[in-house]
């Protein structure tokens, strides 16, 4: 079929709690979200069958739509009516623990850096991160292997015509791990080489004849390149066809998708790319799941001047099946201080551990809710730091370097994610996507992210950001419609100032504003305060907000900025608490901060 | 409204248990289809490879790596004994040699004239796997292992830590108080022990210490049971904990009492010999861990019994979810529109009946079937 003319997509996403399904459809000349069903994922006994949650998710769908999408246990595609099934119907996944892969370089801090991002672009969750100065004994690294039991393995290592040596030792390494996937006895692990192309010899004639070995070009040819887009092919092929294949129902499930299972973190990164191409901006995205918290950023590397897009996967960080991996990282103490009213220690830890081995329920008390909206703003910070970490320009790079760098003292190598230089934030994931008021979503992402300066936000309307991934690869057009209409809800701008006062009330900043339906905003907010000012989506405020002497928006210390801001559906946030953030030490103190913080937000108090 | 599934874990008296034992790599399988095999009978044997010692022989040598190959004394797949010369190299008209031995024995899997190390693959390490239940075996998977079946009564918990092990159930004395400290005696050594309500860290290390098998309750406190651990646990992958007894927790973590339905079956059991494994997995292909109680002989009339299903009206379940978490009650409705909660979400819920006689709205999400 001529896909350019389909007017009816269904979408599922099958996430490792809950699948999704929306309906989209052209009517009159533009193509809208119609509906969404969601179901339990059913990876699980008793079910161990994906597509049981699937039809069950799309059975909801098609009573809320009046649609017909379902024969029995089938879904129509392609279409047999005007009302009766859709164009075409896919899917990307997240279930079945995702793709699992341990990546190997010569150097941890180039090539096998390089190796990782490659395998995080394909969707991957990178278990290890292997490499000859890691500061681990050959035996340790073995032992390591063995414990994992990776999908997949990358192997990258060396620019062409450089070492062959160590390459060798790597992948001797792995042949005596000697380990075995975990899906299938007697299936040969599946390693990507994407190092040295001289080595390939030497790799294959070492583990050629025990793992299935596959060459792609190297991903760090010269020591100023890093080329990754065939390793991510390759691990994206791997990905259907062994992991995929193993996980319960999928092998059924891929034979009724119109085309491939993508994995979702790929299809959100997707979507994050096109948004970010379109407005020319710097972005900062998240998804944060159950069971783990992916970011997206896409920066300016000012060595090269391009837009470079990254991806983490913080496979640990999540807010129900991780949940208590948050509370172990960040500490109990960390957690408690988001909450606004009083809370025993035990009773919170049992609370966090219940959402832990019932990961699909959901809170149905305020205080419940303001619980995990607390564990949220330490899962997204946590994740935050992870990103910073591997999103870097090429190190080992030399720079030429102009008098103003020389004074600058940048290293290669450094962080792409300048916060002050971030225009926008979209949230995505359960906890954001679905939090009861909007405002709440963006307050969370001020916390767990805490932005500096103007940043507008955003938030996933319902969490469809992969299924928009996957339509933008067949449909970009319809992909693009439905994404900017009902599926970035604009909360407004946010405008955050770094630095402190010595105490709270002290003047923080002024602004002088002109909105675009003719009203004027001359006020002055305090350190210590946080001012909610209405802006609906579509109008604009612009004109200049001048710091006190301790704080910057952007211009640095004391210097008036001019800026443009944007209405959205929460409005304009002036957050003078100051960055880096820091709460009342007494208990009692910082809970009342937090309930005025809420009041001046717009949202109900909890003491 | 579609179908309406709910998690649930299972409670049954009569079931067919199969198990699925499976090497972690191809080995041998001991024993024949038809075999009965007690929970220590081992049903397979493999080779786990050894550990594969790098030889730097290029250096050892002081020679270029590409000359490695022309300097071994053997071939690929050649066995060599400890301390054996495998490659030499003579120099100064033959006045000179220098040589490469084996640290240890084993054999050759591979030369690499690119880095100049020779690998020796020590010799493999025998794993043995047990039938864990009492049963039949009634599938030999060719290499791998046996599915054993038994008919048995199962009983799925929500939480565990420990691994596999068997003793004869015990219900404590007072199953409806908290196990303290001073109630594991020694007298429970070799027991899985059963109480209803919780069981504090100090009892569970007590109970560790004593030789207790098993310890099956409704719930612990999480602070005690990472006192216990020493450390937090991070995400729900269990099994492997060393405290010296298994836990099963039928409901999870604070103050809760097991549902009266599991608590009657295990009450039954008494004295009768079980398995018991504490391996959680809360994750896809979730694993929960489980008692099991083969029943003495063959019990034809047995299902294989699902847990969870479909809600309905009439169906018995349990909140998970706090408020009244824990609490047991019946549906009474399953609304189709979508109902504004405290929190301000609107959620699909479900009206119920509880067994304190107060009539609740619940998030549809937060029960499970019983």
């Amino acid at each position: 079929m001529d896909i350019e003319k389909s007017d009816s997509f269904l979408i599922t996403d099958c996430g490792s709690t809950t699948t999704k399904a929306i309906l989209i459809l052209k009517k009159e000349g533009s193509y809208r979200l119609i509906d969404r069903g969601e179901a339990p994922t059913t990876v699980e006994a008793p079910f161990d069958d994906v597509t049981v949650g699937v039809i069950t998710a799309v059975t909801e769908l098609q009573e809320i739509t009046g649609r017909t999408l379902l024969d029995g246990n089938k879904i129509i595609c392609p279409k047999r009516g005007p009302d009766e099934g859709v164009d075409l119907f896919l899917s990307t996944s997240s279930a079945g623990g995702g793709l699992q892969m341990c990546v190997a370089g010569v150097i941890k801090t180039m090539t096998a850096e390089s190796a990782e991002r490659a395998a995080l672009g394909a969707g991957a969750i990178v278990i290890d991160v292997l490499a000859v100065d890691d500061g681990r004994k050959e035996y340790e690294r073995i032992e390591r292997i063995r414990h994992l039991r990776p999908d997949m393995f990358l192997l990258a290592g060396g620019t062409d015509g450089g070492t062959k040596t160590h390459l060798a030792d790597l992948a001797a390494t792995l042949l005596a791990a000697d380990t075995k996937p975990r899906f299938g006895v007697g299936y040969q692990l599946p390693v990507i080489y994407a190092g040295n192309v001289d080595a390939r010899e030497a790799v294959h004639d070492i583990i050629g004849a025990k793992m299935a070995v596959q060459d792609v070009a190297n991903i760090r040819p010269r020591l100023e390149e890093e080329n990754l887009g065939p390793a991510r092919e390759a691990i994206h092929d791997v990905f259907l066809e062994h992991v995929m294949q193993q996980a319960p129902g999928y092998s059924k499930l891929m034979g009724w998708v119109s085309g491939e299972i993508m994995p979702t973190p790929m299809a959100v990164g997707r979507a994050v790319q096109t948004f970010a191409d379109d407005e020319k901006a710097n972005v900062l995205a998240v998804d944060i799941g159950g069971a783990t918290t992916d970011i997206f950023s896409v920066f300016g590397d000012a060595r090269t001047g391009e837009q470079v897009f990254n991806r983490t996967v913080s496979a640990n960080y999540g807010m129900s099946y991780s949940i208590c991996n948050v509370l172990k990282e960040a500490g109990i103490a960390n957690v408690a201080k988001w909450v606004p009213f009083e809370i025993d220690e035990p009773h919170l830890r049992n609370m966090l551990r219940n959402k832990m081995i019932r990961p699909t329920t959901i809170p149905s008390s305020l205080s419940d809710l303001l619980i995990e909206q607390a564990i949220s703003r330490e899962a997204l910070r946590l994740s935050l730091d992870h990103h910073k970490l591997l999103a870097v320009g090429l190190k080992g790079v030399q720079q030429q370097r102009s008098v103003s760098d020389a004074f600058a003292q940048t290293d290669s190598g450094g962080t792409l994610v300048n916060l002050m230089d971030l225009d926008w934030v979209i949230g995505s994931g359960g906890v954001l996507s679905h939090a009861p008021s909007r405002t709440q979503a963006a307050w969370m992402m001020l916390d767990g992210f805490q932005p500096q300066g103007v940043t507008h936000l955003a938030v996933d309307s319902i969490f469809m950001m992969p299924q928009i991934g996957i339509l933008s690869e067949l449909h970009p057009a319809a992909a693009s419609e439905v994404f900017r209409r009902d599926c970035l809800i604009v909360l407004g701008s946010a405008v955050a100032a770094v630095g402190h006062a010595k105490k709270d009330g002290a003047p923080c900043l002024t602004l002088n504003l002109s909105t675009s339906d003719g009203r004027t905003i001359s006020e002055t907010v305090n350190y210590g305060q946080m001012r909610l000012i209405p802006l609906a989506l579509g109008q604009t405020a612009q004109g200049t907000i001048s710091p006190a002497k301790h704080f910057d928006i952007g211009s640095g210390p004391g210097r008036t900025r001019e800026v443009k801001l944007r209405g959205g559906v929460v409005g304009l946030i002036i957050d003078c608490r100051g960055i880096p953030r820091r709460l009342p030490e007494a208990d009692g103190t910082r809970r009342s901060k937090l309930n005025e913080w809420a009041e001046a937000l717009g949202l109900p108090r909890v003491e | 409204m579609g179908t309406a599934y709910t998690p649930g874990l299972t409670v049954t008296s009569n079931t067919i248990v199969r198990k699925t034992r499976k090497l972690p790599i191809k080995g041998t399988v001991l024993v024949n289809v038809g075999d009965r095999v007690e929970p220590d009978s081992t049903v397979a044997r493999a080779d786990l490879p050894g550990d594969l010692d790098q030889i730097k022989v290029a250096h050892m040598l002081g020679a270029n790596p590409a000359e490695v190959p022309g300097k071994m004394l053997f071939k690929l797949g050649d066995r060599v004994e400890q301390g054996q010369v495998i490659a030499r190299t003579t120099y100064f008209f033959g006045w000179f040699k220098s040589e490469a031995k084996a640290p240890s024995t084993g054999t050759i899997e591979y030369i690499s004239d690119v880095s100049g190390n020779v690998g020796v693959r020590l010799p493999p390490r025998p794993v043995e796997l047990t039938a864990y239940v009492q049963g039949t075996v009634v599938e030999v998977i060719p290499d791998e292992g046996v599915v054993i079946e038994t008919p048995a009564a199962l009983v799925q918990g929500i939480f565990g830590i420990g691994g596999e092990r068997e003793g004869r159930l015990h219900v404590m004395p007072e199953p409806d108080r908290t196990i303290e400290e001073r109630d594991i005696t020694k007298e429970l050594a070799g027991r899985i022990i059963i109480g209803r309500r919780l069981i504090t860290g100090a009892a569970l290390r007590r109970a560790g210490q004593t030789g207790v098998v098993g310890v099956v309750v409704g719930g612990i406190v999480d602070k005690e049971l990472v006192d216990l651990l020493g450390y937090e646990i991070g995400v729900a992958i269990t099994g492997d904990e060393q405290v010296g007894v298994t836990l099963v927790l039928t409901e999870g973590f604070g103050e809760i009492e097991m549902a009266h339905k599991t608590f009657e079956l295990l009450r039954s059991l008494e004295g009768r010999d079980g398995s018991i494994n504490g391996a959680t997995q809360i994750r896809a292909g979730v694993i929960r861990p489980e008692v099991i109680v083969p029943h003495p002989g063959s019990a034809s009339d047995a299902t294989v019994a699902v847990g969870g299903g479909e809600l309905k009206i009439g169906s018995h379940i349990r909140v998970i979810r706090e408020p009244n978490f824990g609490h047991l009650g019946t549906v009474t409705a399953l609304p189709h529109e979508l109902v504004l909660i405290e929190t301000g979400a609107k959620v699909r819920v479900l009206r119920a009946d509880l067994d304190s006689g107060e009539a609740v709205v619940v998030p549809r999400a937060n029960v499970e079937l019983l």
